[in-house]
């Protein structure tokens, strides 16, 4: 007799809402002004590693929704710009979406070029934006110290699309 | 009819397709909101922005608690282990200010005399509210903090934030209990300044970096490296000679400052109460036309109108009885020496 086999069921909850909510978590802890040996505590964008995976794992349409919603708590809790980083990461969902066909399948080390391009797009596009908004343009230096963690991130975006990736069969 | 049972029965739609769809239509969403949105201007205050800073205010501050007992905690076993050093430190400090304190008496009765001598209106006390720190955004395209006072406490946009080394920036959000403050750092503060040394005028430029640039500096030679950069109080926003840092030269060869509140975490704030008495309530009235509020006025009573008349006619003949003597002798006597 045959034993049941249990099936997973992978929903837009368990690839979309709950890593929602840990990127927003991780960034409302990750501002808790901390000091420790005169050093601040990194503070990446989180949420680009979603916008990276996403359209990797499956196209969606709740996925381009709750990228706007992420990107407007970001905009709420770093005030930044409103709709600086919806747009962005945005930009990045759009651009891997188009690509889509030649990243699937492809090896971390290969995935992670692609990463760091989409990152540095995607900052170069917001230091432009904020450089028409304040008339100025931010330091490089500290641009380099949001880039630095973000693309260290990396393994989370990889470790999401390892995750996911044959959740569903009709996607392969 | 059933949604299936109509002509769209068999209409099937790549889901890359919609999805490709919904990535426009929310493209252009944020495109509209960041064209529609300006940051730092008073007026683009938001409910929303004050709502999220309440709640990320709490949550910031839940946060920052553990970190805090963690640091009293150090702080506690640090202060037992090194009482005594540090005693024969605070001593030695204690002798050396001794000195200073006594000159700065000396000082404030001198000026005080000065003051009283020139009739100069000096500026009255300003009130302050302290407040922690509970969450802060530290990135190139934002660098602002929440704390925990807000218009309860009496706090409004625009007053300046100090922490015992300097100025930390100034509010430009409230809501009932949290405000949120922009950094000097931030890319989009403007602070007018004076170098102490010279009273050289420049404006204070952040640009996300930890040292801020000085731009705009008046008069040549003006600035030199160690120089000590106060406000100005120029614009009315922050008042004259709180401290913000000393000049460097930045590894761009530009002027930089480096802050004093950074000697320090900006743990406790103050917030000076400060009213800005440069602004208008309303711009318009620059253009008014003079007398301009006559038109509005209203007309006279009947007994405000005989009171007007009265003044009106004894002013009259007050000035005709004024008149009449000096007319007098303009006129030669009859029978005079002539």
């Amino acid at each position: 007799m045959r034993r049941p086999v249990a099936v997973r069921v992978v929903g837009p909850l368990q690839w979309i809402v709950y890593p929602s909510l840990l990127a927003l978590l991780a960034t409302l802890i990750l501002a808790t002004p901390v000091t420790l040996f005169g050093l601040s505590l990194p503070e990446p964008v989180i949420p680009m590693v979603l916008a990276f995976a996403w359209p990797l794992i499956r196209p969606s349409i709740l996925a381009p929704l709750a990228l706007f919603v992420l990107g407007l708590m970001l905009d709420l809790l770093l005030y930044t710009p409103q709709g600086l980083w919806g747009l962005v990461l945005l930009c990045i969902y759009a651009a891997i979406l188009l690509a889509r066909n030649f990243l699937i399948g492809q090896e971390t080390r290969v995935l992670f070029v692609w990463y760091t391009v989409a990152v540095l797009g995607a900052f170069f596009l917001a230091y432009v934006i904020v450089t028409i908004d304040a008339k100025r343009a931010p330091s490089l230096l500290a641009l380099l110290g949001q880039v630095v963690p973000t693309l260290l991130i990396f393994p989370l975006a990889d470790r999401l699309i390892q995750r996911f990736d044959d959740g569903d069969v009709r996607f392969r | 009819m059933a949604f299936r049972d109509g002509p769209f029965e068999n209409l099937k739609v790549p889901l890359i397709w919609t999805a490709g769809l919904t990535v426009l239509v929310v493209l252009a969403l944020s495109a509209f909101l960041l064209i529609s949105q300006r940051r730092g201007d008073p007026e683009a205050q938001s409910a929303v922005r004050g709502a999220s800073d309440q709640v990320s205010g709490g949550v910031g501050g839940v946060l920052a608690a553990p970190v805090r007992w963690v640091g009293a905690a150090s702080d506690y076993v640090g202060d037992y282990f090194f009482a005594v050093s540090e005693n024969r430190r605070l001593k030695a400090q204690v002798a050396e200010l001794q000195a200073v304190a006594d000159a700065n008496i000396a000082l404030q009765n001198i000026n005080s005399r000065y003051e009283a001598m020139l009739g100069i209106r000096v500026e009255p006390p300003v009130p302050t509210q302290t407040a922690r720190s509970i969450s802060e955004s530290r990135g190139p395209f934002a660098r602002s903090r929440l704390i925990d006072v807000g218009t309860g406490q009496g706090v409004r946009i625009g007053n300046p934030v100090i922490n015992e080394h300097g100025l930390v920036g100034r509010v430009v959000g409230t809501s009932s209990r949290v405000s949120r403050v922009l950094l000097v750092t931030d890319v989009s503060s403007r602070i007018p300044v004076l170098i102490d040394r010279t009273d050289a005028r420049a404006m204070l430029s952040g640009d996300g970096s930890g040292n801020p640039r000085l731009e705009y500096v008046r008069g040549t030679d003006s600035v030199e490296v160690g120089d000590r950069v106060l406000t100005s109080g120029d614009g009315g926003g922050i008042p004259r000679g709180v401290p913000i840092g000393v000049v460097a030269r930045g590894i761009d060869g530009s002027w930089r400052v480096k802050l004093f509140s950074d000697r320090g975490a900006i743990d406790f704030v103050k917030v000076l109460k400060f009213e800005d008495f440069g602004q208008l309530v309303d711009a318009e009235d620059l253009n008014a036309p003079p007398l301009a509020a006559l038109d509005t006025a209203p007309a006279p009573s009947a007994t405000e109108a005989a009171a007007i008349t009265d003044g009106v006619t004894r002013r009259q003949n007050a000035q005709a009885g004024a008149d009449q003597p000096a007319a007098t002798p303009a006129q030669p006597p009859a029978g005079g020496p002539e």
